[in-house]
């Protein structure tokens, strides 16, 4: 597994070029092009803040204001994180010619799909911003210290993920439509469009469990909650999981590669 | 392993070692693919299920070895394992058992184009191509020039590739694989699909790679090229080598041996014919009856089957060669005869035997019978043999059928066998035409020629 990993450091250059390519191709035939990674999430926060500000006021505490901030801090994430893995149970199937006939390490194809995510989340980044400086949310320098760290753990917790989907998918095609339905279950399990403190104790243990409910808590702490950084425990328990996450994710993957070209 | 390729191992270096290669593809049957996860984990079967139900061995023990600098073909019919056998040397799969061992860098064209995305352009497929076939950025920019000369894509290379034609996604996909400059270079036929000057291109870089020393496997159905390009030939049959050495020799060795399925092909169909006469035979033999006898015309438009009012009949039919034994295989020019065992059903005065060739389009190549060749039928009783014999069959390269007949002398059918018997006809000169007329060539005055 560690030669997987070295020999697949000498693909970055591939893996920069797919997901410059990624990007590219995505917006290329639309209008607005690159203008639709700004807009795409500044539509989907105007919708949640349009439904849990106007449409169903009462279902949040009314103290967590401005909402559509803290609606935002777990949004964002939570877009990058479920896209990035429902595009990768398809990818290596969607790429059955490239790995049936040409000799590549197969991995760079979800890493490039998480990649391109980041970089979607990233282009979200000055929307948030424009926001915090909107609603003039003070946001301490220390805190943000944190951020890099917690995109950081997202980003190894979903690659590992996204490695083990993309796998089990050209076993089990029906791991993309399990994984549809699990994500929505997953979106409701994590305090993204209601805070923790809202859930009731016994459900507040299960919600514990989901890593996700601590990047999330963690956004929200650096861009929403005032006070100290409060989640650190928790967020080096959840980096832990996530490498561990990472590493059966990319030791399944790496068993099942060799059947990768007779499957697809 | 033939003497000659120990003592290439022995005086130079491999490029590619093949050591007792198995390789098992696993089927799964259609209850494993409709079947779910979900399913699996209720029933608990999810071990049993990933048990194949069928597998399939596509190599059995393959060995070979490959010097540095030489080229070296593989042929084999379809399904002998010729691709999987490529696709495990290029590394795209592992060998079930057995070793694969190769020294260099590779590269395979085994799809052209394989991994370029239609929606960006040329110049950027080129790279990140590049970067998947193992080149670096530096490397790819000193070369991009000679690939887009190469590709002769120059005022394209910027265009999105989906706006290219299948000819230019071609040439830009080989462009970029031969560019990598592999020191094994593996070639999957894919010179079967470029025009008359592309496919020139490609075998003038692979001469040039030769030249420089570079190792190139082939695999292809195009003998002629193996026979001229590489320096030995190894020829795999339902995953086992069967023979390996001398390009002209193996290549000689497969061609016997495919004809020799042809013959068995051939002699099936015609057991198939010779059993099984046209259930329809009636209608033909109905109608045949009544009318004062078949227009010859309709000789040559009428389908093929068996048809006749059967006083007397044609029990069976084959052919001999020189080699004196039912065969469906002839050399041009070879001693054939025709061998029509025949029965009367009743005593017949009035009868006449009949022969035709016809070529694959349905042109009647010839067509005879016993009465145009000046007999007279005396009597037929019981059982005989008729033998039609032709001292040389000068028919060019082909496939052709056989009419055989017993009749009236008016033509009214007793038994007609309508091209129910093939045979093919093979020639090592690509004359054109039917009929090769037995010729030959002269000379005079300043003309000077030899070989003839």
């Amino acid at each position: 597994m560690l030669d997987s990993l070295r020999h697949l450091f000498k693909y970055r250059a591939l893996i920069s070029s797919l997901v410059a390519r990624e990007l590219k191709a995505r917006y290329r035939g639309s209008a607005l092009g690159f203008v639709w990674s700004f807009v795409n999430p500044l539509l989907l926060l105007l919708i949640y803040t349009f439904v849990f500000t106007i449409v169903l006021p009462a279902a949040h505490p009314p103290e967590l204001q401005p909402f559509s901030l803290f609606l935002f801090c777990g949004i964002l994430p939570w877009t990058w994180f479920s896209s990035s893995l429902l595009e990768s149970s398809n990818v290596l199937i969607a790429s059955g010619n490239l790995i049936k006939k040409v000799l590549f390490p197969a991995e760079v194809l979800p890493i490039v799909t998480v990649l391109a995510g980041l970089v979607h989340f990233c282009l979200g980044l000055p929307i948030l911003a424009l926001f915090l400086i909107y609603y003039r949310v003070p946001v301490s320098p220390t805190d943000l210290l944190w951020f890099p760290l917690i995109v950081l753990i997202q980003l190894v917790l979903t690659t590992g993920l996204a490695l083990l989907v993309s796998a089990l998918t050209v076993h089990f095609r029906d791991v993309r439509d399990l994984l549809a339905n699990l994500l929505t279950l997953w979106f409701f399990a994590t305090p993204i469009i209601y805070p923790i403190t809202q859930a009731p104790e016994r459900v507040r243990r299960l919600l514990n469990l989901n890593p996700f409910t601590h990047l999330a808590i963690a956004y929200q702490e650096v861009l929403f909650k005032p006070g100290p950084f409060a989640q650190v425990t928790r967020l080096l328990a959840v980096a832990a999981a996530s490498v561990v996450v990472f590493v059966v994710g990319y030791f399944v993957f790496d068993r099942l590669r060799d059947t990768f070209a007779e499957e697809v | 392993m033939s003497s000659g390729q120990q003592a290439a191992g022995r005086g130079q270096e491999l490029a590619i070692q093949v050591r007792d290669v198995h390789k098992v593809y696993r089927r799964y049957g259609r209850r494993k693919q409709f079947a779910t996860l979900k399913s699996a984990l209720l029933s608990g079967s999810v071990l049993r299920d990933l048990r194949p139900d069928a597998v399939f061995e596509a190599l059995k023990g393959v060995s070979f070895d490959v010097a540095k600098g030489k080229t070296f073909g593989i042929v084999g019919r379809n399904g002998s394992g010729k691709s999987t056998m490529l696709k495990l040397i290029a590394g795209i799969g592992k060998p079930t058992s057995g070793a694969v061992r190769v020294d260099g860098r590779v590269s395979a064209l085994i799809e052209l184009g394989a991994g370029f995305h239609p929606e960006i352009s040329g110049r950027e497929n080129v790279y990140i191509n590049g970067l998947m076939l193992g080149l670096s950025r530096r490397e790819i920019a000193g070369r991009f020039a000679d690939i887009v000369r190469f590709a002769e894509l120059e005022e394209f290379i910027d265009a999105p590739v989906k706006t290219y034609s299948s000819g230019m996604y071609m040439r830009l996909g080989f462009a970029v694989a031969i560019n990598v400059d592999p020191d094994v270079l593996l070639v999957d036929e894919v010179l079967a699909v470029g025009d008359e000057s592309f496919t020139h291109k490609c075998l003038d870089k692979f001469a040039e790679f030769r030249r420089r020393g570079r190792t190139v496997l082939l695999v292809t159905h195009s003998l002629d090229l193996v026979t001229r390009f590489c320096d030995e030939a190894l020829w795999l049959d339902g995953g086992v080598a069967k023979a390996q050495g001398d390009p002209r020799r193996v290549i000689d060795a497969y061609l016997m041996d495919v004809a020799g399925a042809e013959n068995v092909q051939l002699a099936a169909d015609d057991t198939t014919a010779n059993s099984q006469p046209n259930p329809e035979s009636r209608i033909p033999l109905d109608s045949a009856r009544g009318k004062p006898g078949p227009d010859p015309r309709d000789m040559f438009q009428a389908a093929e089957g068996r048809w006749g009012s059967r006083e007397a009949e044609i029990t069976a039919v084959e052919m001999v060669g020189a080699a004196a034994q039912p065969a469906h295989l002839f050399q041009s020019g070879e001693r054939v005869e025709i061998r029509l065992h025949v029965r009367a059903n009743q005593r017949v005065s009035d009868f006449a035997f009949g022969v035709g060739i016809f070529n694959t389009e349905g042109v009647c190549c010839y067509g005879t019978n016993t009465q145009i060749d000046g007999g007279i039928a005396g009597e037929f009783v019981g059982e005989g043999l008729v033998v039609f014999a032709i001292d040389e069959l000068d028919l060019v390269d082909g496939t052709y059928k056989l009419d055989v007949a017993v009749h009236r002398q008016d033509g009214v059918p007793y038994d007609y066998h309508r091209l129910l018997y093939t045979f093919r006809v093979k020639s090592p000169r690509k004359d054109v035409g039917i009929f090769r007329p037995p010729h030959r060539w002269s000379f005079s005055g300043g003309i000077r020629m030899s070989g003839l």
